[in-house]
């Protein structure tokens, strides 16, 4: 039986959510997210500029969105906090999605100041949504210091590798009780649809549809997968087997 | 670990390079096509001769990669030249200082009026450039202007002479993200010929000034050399070496490569290694292979036609509007250029292009939180 998706207290239409960086313009971008019915939407704050002459990307996100700025730009915990905080200011929100990234080759996220990150701006209301490394041990830490999901990552940024660290995602999804979304590396709507048929709360996606030929096609494409995958998951499949088996072996004599 | 980079270009001192360019052949770059992460010979490789047959593949996995990394995205900035006082006297500027040139460093009365003219075009970016004089342009004043930009610019970047780690660091607490600083050759030899004088003379304090940057803490550190002074595949070579070893070293900074070739100025410098389009074209998709990370500048010191046409072979960052005079923006009194601009395209000119090329441009990508 199919739930609604529930992030603190706040019921999401959409399992599938969408970055909004890489895009060719603002108004694909407008284009992709409704094309995809996507609820909540990423937004780096270093994009957003309050005395901006040029467009501004805020204006191009439907107003039915939960727009969740996030730290992109943030070499440790105390750069998260402050932009975090930048971004109330400008009034996007209690929704913060905290990248922490020290490393600008991998992209690869800092797990111990994303949770020193969390632990402060959890307590001044925000609903924290971390990006990490799947550790199981940071999961819990996360979880400790009051973040309203876990994001691990699949494989790193704009890869497109899809789920490379899928035995550590499993055993998050099974081990921490908050939504587990997979963020970062999926590269297909079958990457997609895989992450959501091993229990993923959701999946976020960015690169692959902001940089596919056509981002609008991409982004429904990518939603598809997500509600596919999703039912796959609810309906209880069958485990895939290492060997054929036919339907009775064993008492097929008796028919 | 090396400890600077210094050392590893000097394990190349015995490398022949001619010897390896020869015996590059096109199954060898083939090779090369299909590998994830590059070795420093499979970039000299796509480097070679042997390459110049694949170019147009090896665009089509550059282009790939730039997507997959930075989207279809073109950040914008503009130079703002502060000052053309020089004690240097480098064969191919036209600031050097045995050219009779008007001299002038802004006030920050003038300053305040360029700045008003950029930010009017919508650019959010300025690039402070400076002759090495540390007399008429010293730290204090660099800083001073710094501080008053803050307020109407989200990134501040500095081209300037080298400075100490404590230096730097004190720029950074001022407001700058960003540092730009070529090499002009990493040939010491050919280095030396044509800085006889004045302290750019130094090649290792010059080499060194990202590493110190870095240590200071700078967000984004852009490197290159000056193209046409010396043969541009070993130049291009260590320029990507120069930034792998940034990367490797320093994980936390944005490493930017730009491709700066000479342009005619004052004085006449003519290049003894110029190079083609298509070989310009060459080292920047060989550049983004071997740095898939790496943000590409490319200057209004290339032609229109030229910039557009490259953009979707890996560039991320075009200057727009370019004035490289001193007051070129909005003094009447405004000074000679350091060179000549080719492409005197507008910023919404600028901007109109790289939106008819597919891409979204960018003003704003920078929040300065320290």
């Amino acid at each position: 039986m199919e739930t609604q998706l529930v992030i603190a207290g706040q019921p999401i239409r959409s399992r599938f959510f969408l970055g909004t960086g890489k895009f060719p313009s603002y108004q694909i971008m407008k284009e992709a997210i409704i094309a995809s019915s996507a609820h909540i939407v990423t937004v780096a704050l270093r994009r957003i500029d309050p005395q901006a002459k040029e467009e501004n990307i805020l204006e191009y996100i439907p107003k039915d969105c939960i727009v969740m700025a996030n730290t992109s730009g943030a070499r440790n915990a105390d750069e998260a906090i402050r932009i975090a905080r930048l971004a109330r200011a400008l009034g996007c929100g209690d929704w913060i999605k905290i990248e922490v990234i020290p490393d600008n080759k991998y992209l690869l996220p800092d797990n111990a100041q994303t949770i020193k990150a969390t632990e402060v701006l959890a307590k001044e209301g925000f609903i924290v949504m971390p990006y990490v490394n799947p550790d199981l041990a940071d999961a819990r830490r996360l979880r400790d210091a009051g973040a309203a999901s876990i994001m691990p990552l699949g494989a790193p940024i704009g890869t497109n590798k899809g789920l490379c660290t899928r035995e550590l995602l499993k055993i998050l999804i099974a081990e921490i009780e908050l939504p587990v979304v997979v963020d970062a590396g999926i590269g297909r709507p079958s990457h997609a649809a895989e992450a959501m048929e091993i229990g993923a709360a959701a999946v976020l996606v960015n690169t692959a549809v902001a940089a596919s030929d056509d981002p609008v096609l991409a982004a429904r494409a990518f939603s598809l997968a997500v509600a596919a995958g999703r039912l796959g998951y609810v309906s209880g499949m069958s485990p895939i087997k290492e060997s054929p088996q036919s339907s009775s072996p064993l008492t097929g004599f008796l028919c | 670990m090396p400890i600077t980079f210094y050392d590893q270009i000097v394990k190349f001192s015995r490398f022949d390079f001619e010897d390896f360019f020869r015996q590059a052949a096109p199954k060898d770059v083939e090779r090369v096509m299909d590998k994830e992460a590059l070795s420093e010979n499979d970039f000299l490789l796509l480097l070679s001769e042997a390459a110049f047959g694949s170019l147009e593949l090896l665009a089509q996995k550059a282009r790939r990669i730039t997507w997959g990394n930075f989207g279809k995205v073109i950040q914008l900035y503009a130079p703002l030249y502060l000052s053309n006082y020089c004690v240097n006297d480098c064969a191919y500027c036209g600031f050097k200082h045995s050219n009779p040139i008007t001299r002038k460093c802004l006030s920050i009365a003038e300053l305040k009026e360029e700045a008003k003219e950029i930010a009017k075009s919508g650019i959010r970016h300025v690039l402070l450039l400076t002759g090495e004089s540390r007399s008429q342009a010293p730290l204090a004043y660099i800083k001073e202007c710094v501080i008053l930009l803050k307020k109407s610019f989200s990134m501040i970047s500095v081209e300037i002479y080298p400075l100490s780690v404590n230096e730097y660091a004190e720029l950074i607490a001022a407001g700058v993200s960003g540092l730009t600083i070529y090499q002009e050759t990493y040939d010491e030899r050919l280095y030396s010929q044509l800085h006889r004088q004045g302290p750019k003379s130094d090649y290792r304090f010059r080499l060194m000034a990202p590493e110190r940057a870095a240590q200071a803490g700078m967000r984004q550190i852009n490197i290159g050399a000056l193209l046409g002074l010396s043969e541009f595949k070993k130049e291009v070579f260590f320029t990507g070496l120069h930034g792998y070893w940034l990367e490797r070293y320093y994980p936390g900074i944005e490493v930017g490569v730009s491709f700066p070739r000479i342009q005619p100025q004052v004085g006449n410098f003519s290049p003894a290694n110029p190079l083609s389009d298509r070989q310009l074209a060459q080292a920047i998709v060989a550049t983004r292979i071997f740095l898939p990370h790496a943000g590409i500048t490319l200057s209004t010191r290339e032609a229109k036609e030229l910039r557009s046409n490259l953009i979707g072979l890996g560039l991320t960052r075009l200057s727009a509007g370019s004035r490289t005079q001193v007051g070129g923006y909005a003094l009447s009194d405004k000074t000679e250029g350091q060179f000549e601009i080719a492409d005197t395209s507008s910023v919404d000119a600028v901007r109109h292009m790289v939106h008819q090329k597919g891409y979204q441009p960018v003003f704003h990508d920078w929040l300065n939180v320290i």
